[in-house]
């Protein structure tokens, strides 16, 4: 496609893009497959032993290959890199990114932000979760709902961004923005003077400036992501109240427990193993959160989080090896939660 | 699949969680769901809603009256116009058109999730039914490779990728996205699909021996048909996450005109912030594939989510 | 048409444990031949090492007299039939039974033709287009057993392949097998825990115990003349009763068996025929004596207290009490019970008037006694 017709895009013009995507999705997967069955092929020309080593080999290689290549080498290699300081090569830094990063107000505040993100996602998803899962079960509309809090689980991180900044939006010669209409509409009601804001350059706690407290605008960040992730613990949180034997509630019921008694002290310990998957699987995506960062603030009035500074750093900065130092950082702080999960999913196939 | 021969892929019953037309009702709710507990349903499920519908009518109203009313207003003076799709479509970032970009993303969406199936699909059948030394431990090895965050893997990566050396694969590209969205698919796939062909009968793979087929016979013929609700879901899964992905793609794509909508669309919302009428058309554009595959495929979808949700 | 044979197969696992420490055995042409023992005993894995689905670890398998060990079973030109049938699920009836011929590249008019034959036998036809999910216990079986027919194999393998079915329909596809193998005369190798499946079927039963081969005979042979211990109680039901008892030769002839307040003299063809017991006076042994051979008109008798009377219709079960120890064998050889009594049953004319709570003499037929010895479990006979 070149410039000068793209004013319009005609029909001849898009079958022609959707003809080019077809031969490169075609060829791409093709040409793929061509090349597993041409070693298969190969394999199969082998004298035994080695025609079922190489067959072996054909089915198992290519995982192992990416495995090794894409993940292994450059894991060690990150790690290796974050010794040094960069962009030249092989100058040798010791600790010192990771004392550039624990040292400097600046970058403690990027972790700050990743530990109250980490904090809030986790906690509001799972709640919503076991609120719907609760109150919905067997409500007249429940799949209609259930739907509509899905639902967001399908839009990207870009697209949420681009839904809420709309909503956050501030103009103020007329406010097309939601949060901001709501917000003014309720100056007659509330203490206070209510003018429309820029809710995502806020970086205070409610006009509290503090070090330790998230700003605003990060709290206006988590809640894009909480409606992102609700639908998946409401999901599978309900799947797993469902699957709660009616016989045990009854019996408390019998015992003389309220329906309140009955769900904090019978259903929800019984689900507590698939609680906890829901709580470590949010928190892993949290911890590496980065496209709603770049859709919505870029990072900027102290909003800044893990994986989008790495990823300035790294590739915008010309700081790989401070970025590498963040990447191992991040890398650590997966490890125990990955460790929290699989110690709780060995629990739940033994019980 | 009506057999009773198979095993299923997921835990739990996961179509009956999502949309219960069940019979199994469950007598704890039926007995407790309250009226405010409905209430508050609702106003979560409105609450979930109303920013998504904003910006779909607000991608049919005129730019004027987009930058002048609350999209709420549209219900009290509907214009619609789908001047704001033509407009994205033609609007150009950096140098090409958006819908360059739309088509880009289908180019590294559906090699980018199709392939990673594939070899994962080949890896799990050698980790259930083949015979090699240190099966065990590299699947192991597989498993705990999950733990990785992508992050940590980026720099060095995209060095060897990119690279015009001899060993670089592709040197750059649509190929480089694709490569990489299949390096990091990698971990969690094998998983899943090892347990859903480990799991087919044993028998079954026996006696296609015994008829004389071999590996490649048996992958095509018995275990691919077996294993169409898992690969469906977690081909799902993967087309999503991939399609839906902007940190891969910033990386690996290199030249913007091999850049998908998401990196553009935030280019958008970076260079031209205020021109709601394009970014909320833009957007919609961005969404609908993915909205399209998730409603008409939503029964697999979640049966991966709750397989994926079982391991991190 | 073909043989097997077995030389000293073995079966090793890598933690070390011996399923098979080393089997001879030997299939005729056209045989049926059962192998039977209790779970575990390692019938299975000499099956799936016929097949080829297990690796030999040691000795020679030998397929119409060439030795197969190293070749996977495509090559060996079998045919099994799965316990749970193993059908492709993805494959419709005709699919499935054609699925062999299609991979030798058969021509497809041929496979067409043959498939029908199969279906016409095993009346399948109304369901080849059917997918196996939608099919009835006994129609999968049939579909398995064609699979395995159309193919024309040197060799067919069954694994207990009437487990799954409900007791009724097992006693018919029990008869249709046996119908099918002696009209097609293809060597057959069937496994089965059931040991009145194997006597119903087999030319010959093979035994098996802990991967040992404990007899390898027809069935009447088998039931007769069991050579141990293990044998005789695993083939019969009720399962043949075993008491403790003393031999005391005497100079005449005879032969007095003694157990608890019992004594059964032994003279003439009864002697005679286990005139073994001579090297064991005064030293004790197991006496075997099978249900049917009590209370009827025996040349000697026990007295038993009853205990239970069980009516079958056919005949009478009684269940009673004699003061000896029973003896019983075990996967490591033979047990001796500590108990100073024990319970047998005897199986009598359902017209006897036997009631529990009484005491009665029973006729034992001396022709048809068993004895052991007590620490190998090998029967005592003739020889010795």
């Amino acid at each position: 496609m070149n410039g000068e017709h793209s004013r319009f895009d005609s029909w001849g013009n898009s079958m022609g893009a959707l003809l080019q995507t077809l031969l490169i999705v075609v060829v791409g997967i093709g040409g793929f497959l061509g090349v597993i069955w041409l070693l298969y092929w190969l394999a199969s020309q082998l004298p035994e032993p080695w025609r079922e080593r190489a067959r072996v080999a054909v089915f198992v290689g290519p995982a192992l290959a990416l495995l090794f290549g894409g993940l292994i080498v450059p894991s060690l290699r990150t790690a290796q890199l974050s010794f040094y300081k960069g962009p030249q090569p092989d100058q040798w830094y010791g600790l010192g990114n990771y004392r550039d990063l624990f040292g400097s107000e600046d970058n403690l505040l990027v972790l700050r932000n990743n530990i109250w993100w980490v904090i809030l996602v986790t906690t509001f998803s799972v709640i919503i979760g076991i609120i719907i899962a609760r109150f919905a079960d067997n409500m007249r509309g429940e799949p209609i709902a259930k739907a509509l809090i899905f639902l967001p689980t399908a839009i990207s991180m870009v697209g949420a961004g681009i839904i809420w900044r709309f909503v956050y939006a501030n103009n103020p010669s007329s406010q097309f923005g939601l949060l901001n209409w709501v917000w003014t509409g309720l100056d007659p009601v509330l203490p206070g003077k209510q003018d429309a804001q820029y809710w995502l350059q806020d970086n205070t706690f409610f006009g509290i400036e503090s070090s330790f407290l998230p700003g605003l605008n990060t709290i206006f960040m988590v809640i894009v992501v909480i409606w992102i992730q609700a639908g998946f613990a409401t999901v599978v949180i309900s799947a797993a109240m469902k699957g709660v034997p009616d016989d045990l509630v009854e019996a408390a019921k019998i015992d003389g427990a309220t329906d309140r008694q009955a769900f904090f002290r019978i259903v929800l310990p019984y689900i507590k193993t698939t609680i906890i998957t829901v709580a470590t699987t949010i928190t892993i995506a949290v911890l590496k959160i980065f496209d709603i960062v770049q859709a919505m603030t870029a990072g900027l009035n102290d909003s800044n989080v893990l994986a989008n500074d790495m990823y300035t750093k790294s590739f915008t900065q010309g700081l790989p090896g401070y970025g590498a130092a963040l990447a191992v950082i991040l890398f650590i702080a997966v490890i125990p939660v990955v460790f929290i999960n699989a110690r709780n999913q060995k629990q739940l196939r033994e019980s | 699949m009506t057999d009773t021969t198979l095993p299923q892929a997921g835990p739990l019953d996961v179509h009956a969680a999502l949309d219960d037309q069940s019979p199994v009702s469950s007598k704890i709710a039926k007995k407790t769901t309250s009226r405010t507990g409905q209430i508050v349903v609702w106003i979560i499920a409105a609450f979930w809603t109303i920013p998504t519908l904003g910006l779909f009518v607000s991608s049919f109203r005129p730019e004027r009256e987009i930058k002048t009313t609350g999209w709420w207003e549209f219900f009290a003076s509907p214009d619609v116009t789908m001047t704001n799709y033509r407009d994205v479509l033609a609007t150009e970032i950096g140098g090409e058109p958006i819908s360059t970009y739309f088509w880009n993303s289908i180019r590294i969406t559906l090699p980018g999730a199709i392939i990673p199936i594939i070899i994962a699909a080949f890896a799990a059948y050698a980790f259930s039914w083949m015979t090699f030394k240190g099966r065990d431990w590299m699947f192991v090895a597989v498993v705990g490779l999950m733990v990785v965050p992508l992050q940590m893997c980026l720099i060095p990566l995209l060095k060897w990728i990119s690279s015009d050396a001899w060993y670089s694969p592709v040197q750059g590209g649509i190929g480089a996205v694709w490569l990489a969205h299949a390096i990091f698919a990698m971990p969690l796939a094998i998983f899943l699909l090892k347990n859903f062909i480990g799991g087919l009968p044993r028998e079954v793979i026996e006696a296609a021996r015994v008829d004389g087929a071999s590996h490649m016979t048996i992958f095509t013929r018995i275990v691919l048909p077996l294993s169409v609700p898992a690969l469906a879901s977690i081909g799902i899964f993967q087309f999503l996450w991939v399609w839906n992905d902007l940190l891969v793609a910033k990386v690996f794509a290199g030249s913007p005109d091999n850049q998908p909508m998401t990196k553009v669309m935030v280019d958008m919302v970076g260079s031209r912030g205020n021109d709601w009428q394009l970014l909320t058309a833009g957007a919609f554009i961005m969404m609908i594939i993915p909205l399209i595959v998730f409603l008409s495929l939503q029964r697999y979808f979640v049966r991966g989510l709750l397989a994926g949700s079982v391991k991190g | 048409m073909s043989t097997v044979q077995m030389r000293n197969l073995q079966k090793r696992y890598e933690n070390g444990f011996e399923a098979v420490p080393g089997l001879d055995l030997e299939i005729h042409d056209g045989e049926f031949l059962v192998l039977v023992g209790p779970s575990g005993c390692g019938k299975s894995t000499v099956l799936r090492m016929v097949a080829g689905l297990e690796d030999i670890s040691g000795g020679e398998l030998l397929i119409d007299d060439v030795v197969v060990n190293s070749m996977g079973p495509q090559q060996r030109d079998i045919a099994m039939v799965f316990q749970s049938y193993a059908l492709y699920p993805n494959m419709t009836v005709a699919a499935n039974i054609g699925f062999a011929m299609k991979l030798r590249k058969t021509d497809k008019a041929e496979i067409a033709a043959k498939v029908a034959e199969v279906a016409e036998l095993l009346e399948l036809t109304a369901v080849l287009d059917r997918k196996p999910g939608q099919l009835s216990g006994g129609q999968r079986q049939r579909v398995a057993m064609g699979r395995a027919i159309v193919r024309n194999p040197k060799l067919f393998l069954m694994d207990e392949p009437l487990s799954n079915l409900d007791a009724k329909l097992r006693v018919q596809t029990r008869a249709e097998i046996s119908k099918l193998q002696r009209r097609l005369g293809v060597t057959t190798m069937y496994v089965t825990h059931d040991q009145i499946e194997a006597m119903t079927m087999g030319d010959r039963v093979a035994v098996l115990r802990a991967g040992v081969l404990m007899q390898c005979a027809s069935p009447s042979e088998l039931y007769d003349s069991p050579e141990n211990l293990f044998v005789a109680q695993f083939i019969g039901s009720p399962s043949m009763n075993v008491v403790r008892g003393s031999v005391a030769v005497g100079d005449d002839d005879t032969i007095e068996l003694k157990f608890g307040g019992q004594s059964i003299q032994l003279t003439g063809e009864s002697a005679a025929r286990l005139k073994g017991l001579r090297s064991y006076d005064g030293r004790e042994v197991a006496v075997g004596i099978r249900s049917e051979t009590i209370g009827g008109d025996g040349t000697a008798s026990i007295e038993v207290g009853v205990d239970l009377v069980e009516m079958l219709g056919s005949e009478l079960l009684v269940h009673c009490t004699v003061d000896a120890p029973s003896v019983r064998a075990v996967d490591t050889g033979v047990e001796l019970s500590d108990r100073v009594d024990s319970t047998i049953i005897a199986s009598v004319d359902p017209r006897h008037p036997v009631k529990a709570g009484e005491r009665v003499r029973l006729g034992v037929d001396t022709l048809r006694l068993h004895t052991f010895d007590l620490v190998t479990g090998d029967s005592i006979g003739r020889t010795q």
